[in-house]
């Protein structure tokens, strides 16, 4: 066989082994999917019995479901938003001046991410039942928060790592003054890591079940939702949520992926 | 001067950074601190936590039951571990090199799957695997088997499912790494002669070394906590160190015996990452 033909069954090959991954990592959503549309309502839910939209009629007078998702969003907004400030004042201040501790900071902020989520759990559920912290939204919140600011703050410090301070040095000799230099010369420097940052926490924070089935106290969110269902089977209509949440998922990843976002910032600064 | 400096910068310094170092205090370190006396501590006929030095709660772990939870815990992880490396290498090195026109979207594909949530998708896997489910309905039509199989409920169903929700943590590091490697220095050894086996020895497979002991342990460590994926896949039959937390907290209600299991996870990571630091890690790679 010459080279060629060679090289080209090895491309072939590749191409049919990525097609498989994607199938491993695809095949369990595409039976939610399929099922959000079954029209069966006999337990467990594994025979396909016709196509129906029933499930989406449902899930809007399920208000247990939709509060659960609710809340969840509620707590990854607020979560997002209180760790993207907290970690950006930090990531920026731990750049910028040297004092003492800094090592023990930073070995602070790797324990949320390397340590097994469970002991996460567990010891702040401690904290709060010892110190009376009501759990709840505000649990759930200050638990999020806690494990997405350690994220926050290493998405912008690889954005510093090529960070130069003369910038700064030299708005600041023009007679700016600190706060204007953070918001007018730092803040839009660090503005792709500070998204990213909060991407990655809103993320985080949607998904978690771990941390949050011991935080919750009674507050449900929808992953802790989904799991309580488990044991009975999942209803059709957390499927249809889950369908719901996949589409709205991809139409933002599709729309920042493509031009029209950029193109869009292009026309938006002219106008300016 | 140098110290007027040093006082002006002393300000900001403390409004920028005092926030983090608070939460860190109030909401990580102490409570572990708490964690760890609490290990130390026993309880009374009505499950509160007394205050009394012991070290029951430790030789408590060493009953047979819970070394063999330990023992099959490290086993699923293992494999869990070697599965995703063995497949998740081939395929990162297939989107950061062979099909590099495409990589980003291909790359998404891999991260859009994570954003449904985990559960459901665990639950997806479970009708797809069942006694009454799709690939026993295929495996009866074909005659591969004329009786269902249980794929579920067992070892292999918890190790399928701690691999296919840790998947992205396996290839996050390994396509970095792999984007990393010198195309030119592949070719030249290749047009010097190497078979393809030597320049993965001898190339790829210490340079792209330090993705793979940071893949490994992303996947290694949650593996020993996640107690959700062998509650939904295992049936009861697959537990692992996260289970055993778990039942101490909600309805075992031992929370030092409970807190007593953490540390050991704890201990597991840090002997882990220490580890990875002496074969050279960085930190900055792990997480993000």
């Amino acid at each position: 066989m010459c080279r060629q033909t060679k090289e080209k069954c090895a491309h072939n090959a590749g191409a049919v082994y990525c097609g498989l991954i994607y199938a491993f990592l695809f095949l369990p959503i595409v039976v939610i999917v399929i099922n959000s549309f079954n029209a069966t309502n006999t337990k467990p839910y594994l025979t396909w019995k016709g196509f129906t939209l029933d499930w989406y009629g449902k899930l809007f007078q399920n208000s247990a479901l939709l509060d659960s998702f609710q809340n969840t969003i509620f707590i990854a907004v607020t979560s997002t938003l209180l760790s993207t400030f907290i970690g950006t004042l930090a990531a920026v201040g731990m750049y910028k001046y040297k004092f003492r501790g800094k090592n023990i900071i930073d070995g602070l902020l790797y324990i949320p991410v390397v340590i097994p989520e469970i002991v996460l759990g567990i010891s702040l559920l401690t904290l709060f039942t010892n110190t009376n912290i009501p759990r709840g939204l505000l649990s759930l919140v200050l638990a999020h928060t806690t494990f997405c600011i350690p994220f926050v703050i290493f998405n912008i410090r690889a954005r510093l790592d090529g960070y130069d301070k003369s910038i700064e040095e030299a708005f600041m000799d023009l007679g700016a003054n600190r706060l204007t230099t953070f918001l007018r010369i730092t803040l839009p420097v660090l503005a792709p890591g500070i998204g990213g940052g909060a991407l990655l926490a809103f993320t985080l924070s949607i998904d978690d079940v771990i941390v949050s089935y011991f935080t919750n106290g009674l507050t449900m969110t929808f992953p802790l939702k989904v799991m309580e269902s488990i044991k009975s089977g999942v209803s059709p209509d957390v499927n249809a949520l889950s369908t719901l949440i996949l589409l709205a998922t991809m139409v933002i990843v599709i729309l920042t992926q493509s031009n029209l976002l950029k193109n869009l910032r292009k026309v938006l600064k002219r106008q300016s | 001067m140098i110290k007027q400096r040093f006082r002006s910068n002393a300000g900001p310094a403390l409004v920028m950074i005092g926030p983090v170092v608070l939460w860190l205090a109030f909401f990580v370190a102490i409570p572990l601190i708490y964690v760890l006396v609490m290990s130390f501590c026993g309880i009374d006929k009505n499950y509160n936590v007394i205050f009394r030095f012991t070290m029951g709660n430790y030789r408590r772990m060493f009953d047979i039951d819970y070394v063999e939870i330990y023992g099959q815990s490290i086993l699923i992880a293992f494999f869990s571990t070697v599965i995703c490396l063995v497949l998740g290498y081939p395929f990162s090195f297939l989107i950061a090199r062979t099909f590099r026109s495409k990589k980003t979207i291909l790359y998404m594909m891999v991260i859009i799957p994570f954003w449904t949530n985990s559960l459901i998708r665990l639950y997806g896997w479970r009708t797809f695997l069942g006694t009454n489910g799709l690939l026993n309905k295929l495996l009866l039509t074909l005659h591969i088997t004329s009786e269902p199989i249980q794929f579920l409920f067992n070892r292999s169903a918890t190790i399928l499912g701690m691999a296919y929700v840790l998947f992205p943590f396996m290839v996050l590091p390994l396509y970095t790494a792999i984007e990393k490697l010198d195309q030119a220095q592949l070719e030249a050894s290749a047009d010097l002669g190497a078979h393809f086996r030597s320049t993965f020895l001898h190339i790829m497979l210490p340079q792209t070394a330090s993705g793979i002991f940071s893949g490994c342990i992303m996947v290694f460590i949650p593996c020993l906590g996640y107690f959700f994926v062998s509650d939904i896949l295992g049936g009861g039959n697959a537990d692992v160190i996260g289970n055993l937390i778990q039942r101490q907290f909600q309805s075992g209600n031992n929370w030092p015996l409970g807190a007593a299991l953490s540390i050991i996870l704890i201990v597991i990571t840090l002997l882990l990452v220490k580890l990875y630091q002496k074969c050279g890690g960085d930190m900055q790679s792990l997480g993000v």
